[in-house]
């Protein structure tokens, strides 16, 4: 206190009341966010693109449920989800998260409603970058990935963070476990570190190229992916919920994690 | 020469206790070509007449889609219509924010009826010179609602508003027995022989001025539960007006075997 | 981990670093932050078949001081739907005068109150969210029991950052560290819940609630509980904790004066 009062230090023994009264005054009393733990994980291929996400929700050390869906239909029946055609999914302050999921699916709604013909993927991206950035010094504290087709029916994934940058990629792990999944993708899906066996000598070797992958290769990543992050990190586990969209619509898939 | 004294604005009263700007507004819902909308225990349906200013433009529309339960059916300005219809899209889709349920039917008519009303009670408004049918499904079933330009709502087991509108009702009347008991695409034929009532002797029923909106609760087994409103305009009205045909031969064939008899 | 209401809603100790509690002194100019005051602990629920059973002691804290011992922690709403409240009591009390004046509306329509449980939940983690972002929180963790719009029984939970989940046993507070683990040991699965019994559900929370009254400083052996089934809702408001035994805390060893 005194270093920023620029006072000299005080003989006077500290009493905690007498302390409490020279305290600066600052808004800090209520912390507005909390880390709800769980990952996320996107893939596009060329003529696809998967979401998933585990549903374990944390609190600290205790587990709120351990089903609570990361990966959302967006633009869809809220009954149902018919009708929709992006994928959205949330990983950090699950509030923030829920709150971002449905501001979106208005936008997605009321964009259809105005214009007569469903929103694009890129448009769609380039509006939830906005929508995030409006908060830039209140940010909604997630990391967002966006998935679809594009104009031409190949696969797209956007990739966020919590304040509006944004960029497409092949694919991007998110959220608590993100360290430990993105290593693997990085080998597995853009062969970093790959070569091709016997086409030069020492550094000369040829780095095998990325392409995209069939649709059953990806999911078996997306699953391997989660059952490794599971053993290494106390906030995954429980589900695993993966979302894929093709030309013929969205499909849902749920498999069990360990619950430990 | 008399001069009514009595139509500059909406908020005053004649001294025989009438509205002018009200009644005028009212004359242009009946200039708006025809709608009609039916209820059964299942469902809710509209049926338009579209209408092109002239022969090189485009065709008015006549029903929109307010949310995935509800559609309105308009006759009379569409520019007010839109209003109206941006107002109700707002409103369910924060009833869907905020609750989590699709805005119940008979709240929203009343929301847009007190606004209407307001228009005639404040200085330097004017009515709304739009009627609409309101078609939709909540907790209760489904519903059919009917509002007018001067605030007047009521729910409707059949109804028909704007030009010679008066030959669906008709129709509508005589057969209003039967309606109950109809299944879901037998209410869209009855719909559409009372749209095809108020044809003028040269016209008819066609993909491009013949607009259907259906709504309703979901058949046993299905995903949902509601039946999504489905908009059936152009190619897709083929089987509807198809229908509609073989009700009609089958109407004549049984009279003509009643003359036989 | 600090259970305590004061403690919610704060930055995490190990990850932020200890709490500077001079931020939340009395005197000087009135910050728009607050803390809560008269508190009531533990809420706890489980569904079984048909229906869900929720309880809560009927005590209101003023810190460690047991300042009032006949609140009532359950509210009924309309004819199926129970909302329990822990933290804040000034705060349930503002938060019962909405759902008053939504019951009276929602009374007016032609088809009488048809919110619900779900529909209720929805709307509170969205007064609690906004009130959050306004960095004026009301100070709360509810349960919400009852049934969806399919008549499936419903149990979910929200709280002062308007976070939500949902799961088939929740307990908030201190009933999280506690009673959680007694009712996912006793209902372990999703059969296990479809199969529970009226009488099951209701012995468990009362199994907890003995407990928490053992366990839980700022507990009462005096609570509410209520069952939502599709006959309507059941709810007892002066039940009495039985058959205490305290022999364990002769085994206890470690606290206070007694070393060993």
């Amino acid at each position: 206190m005194t270093i920023l009062t620029g006072q000299p230090p005080s003989e006077a023994i500290g009493y905690s009341f007498a302390k409490a009264t020279s305290a600066p005054v600052r808004e800090h009393s209520f912390y507005p966010y909390t880390d709800n733990g769980g990952s996320t994980l996107g893939i596009s291929g060329s003529d696809f693109a998967i979401l998933a996400g585990d549903t374990r929700s944390v609190a600290g050390y205790n587990i709120n449920s351990r089903y609570v869906p990361k990966v959302f239909k967006i633009g869809g029946d809220d009954e149902t989800g018919e009708g929709a055609h992006i994928l959205l999914s949330v990983v950090g302050f699950a509030a923030d998260g829920q709150a971002l999921k449905e501001r979106l699916d208005a936008v997605v709604k009321m964009y259809k409603y105005q214009h007569g013909k469903s929103m694009s993927v890129r448009a769609c991206a380039q509006r939830l970058s906005t929508i995030l950035y409006q908060k830039r010094f209140f940010p909604y504290y997630v990391h967002a990935i966006l998935a679809g087709l594009d104009e031409d029916g190949k696969g797209a994934l956007y990739t966020y963070d919590p304040v509006g940058s944004y960029e497409r990629e092949q694919c991007r792990a998110a959220g608590s476990a993100a360290s430990l999944m993105m290593p693997f993708l990085d080998n597995q899906v853009n062969f970093k570190n790959q070569y091709i066996p016997g086409s030069g000598e020492g550094h000369a070797l040829e780095p095998k190229k990325a392409e995209p992958l069939p649709r059953k290769t990806v999911e078996q990543l997306v699953r391997d992916a989660f059952t490794s992050a599971v053993e290494r990190h106390i906030e995954v586990g429980d589900g695993l919920q993966m979302m894929v969209v093709t030309k013929s619509g969205i499909e849902e898939v749920y498999y069990g994690l360990k619950q430990d | 020469m008399f001069r009514n004294n009595y139509d500059n604005d909406a908020v005053t009263f004649s001294p025989q206790g009438r509205i002018f700007q009200v009644e005028y507004a009212q004359e242009a819902v009946k200039q708006g070509s025809v709608v009609v909308g039916l209820v059964n225990k299942t469902h809710a349906v509209l049926v338009g007449l579209k209408r092109n200013a002239e022969e090189l433009s485009s065709y008015q529309k006549k029903i929109i889609e307010v949310d995935s339960h509800m559609g309105i059916a308009i006759a009379g300005l569409a520019s007010d219509a839109r209003v109206l219809s941006n107002f109700m899209k707002q409103q369910s889709l924060s009833s869907r924010m905020t609750y989590g349920r699709p805005l119940p039917v008979d709240r929203i008519v009343s929301q847009i009826g007190d606004r209407a009303q307001t228009n005639t009670q404040h200085y330097g408004k004017r009515p709304y010179g739009v009627g609409l049918l309101v078609a939709g499904v909540d907790e209760a079933g489904p519903h059919l609602f009917e509002f007018q330009p001067s605030g007047m709502t009521h729910e409707m087991l059949a109804c028909a508003i704007g030009a010679r509108s008066q030959m669906a009702r008709t129709y509508l009347e005589r057969n209003l027995d039967k309606l109950q008991d109809t299944t879901r695409d037998e209410l869209i034929t009855h719909g559409l022989q009372a749209l095809k009532e108020t044809l003028s002797q040269d016209k008819e029923l066609t993909v491009d001025n013949t607009s259907v909106g259906v709504v309703g609760l979901a058949a046993e087994g299905a995903k949902g539960r509601i039946e999504s409103f489905k908009l059936y305009e152009g190619q897709l009205l083929v089987p509807l007006l198809e229908a509609l045909e073989r009700s009609e031969e089958g109407e004549t064939k049984e009279e003509s075997m009643e003359v036989d008899s | 981990m600090n259970h305590f209401p004061e403690a919610w809603g704060r930055p995490r100790d190990d990850i932020y670093g200890p709490y500077n509690p001079s931020y939340l002194q009395t005197t000087g100019p009135k910050t728009h932050t607050q803390s809560p005051a008269v508190t009531g602990t533990s809420v706890v629920a489980v569904k079984f078949n048909g229906g869900v059973a929720i309880a809560a002691d009927n005590l209101a804290s003023y810190g460690s001081l047991a300042r009032f011992t006949d609140v009532k922690r359950l509210r009924k709403f309309g004819e199926s739907a129970v909302i329990g409240f822990s933290g804040d009591v000034s705060d349930m009390q503002h938060i019962d005068r909405l759902l008053e004046s939504i019951d009276i509306r929602e009374n007016y329509s032609t088809h009488g109150n048809t919110m619900n449980a779900k529909n209720l939940h929805t709307y509170l983690s969205k007064v609690l969210y906004k009130r959050r972002s306004e960095f004026n929180p009301l100070w709360n963790h509810i349960l919400v029991a009852g049934f969806d719009e399919n008549k499936k029984p419903f149990l979910s939970s929200a709280d002062l950052l308007g976070t939500t989940f949902s799961a088939p046993h929740l307990a908030t507070g201190f009933g999280a560290h506690l009673a959680v683990p007694i009712l996912r040991r006793l209902f372990p699965d999703e059969e296990s819940i479809e199969t529970a019994s009226k009488e099951q559900a209701v012995a468990a929370l009362r199994e907890c609630l003995k407990v928490l009254w053992y366990r839980d400083a700022r507990s009462l052996d005096k609570y509410s509980i209520a069952v939502i089934s599709e006959a309507g809702i059941e709810i007892e408001e002066d039940q009495q904790i039985e058959a205490q035994s305290w022999a364990f805390a002769e085994a206890i060893k470690g606290y206070g004066a007694q070393v060993n």
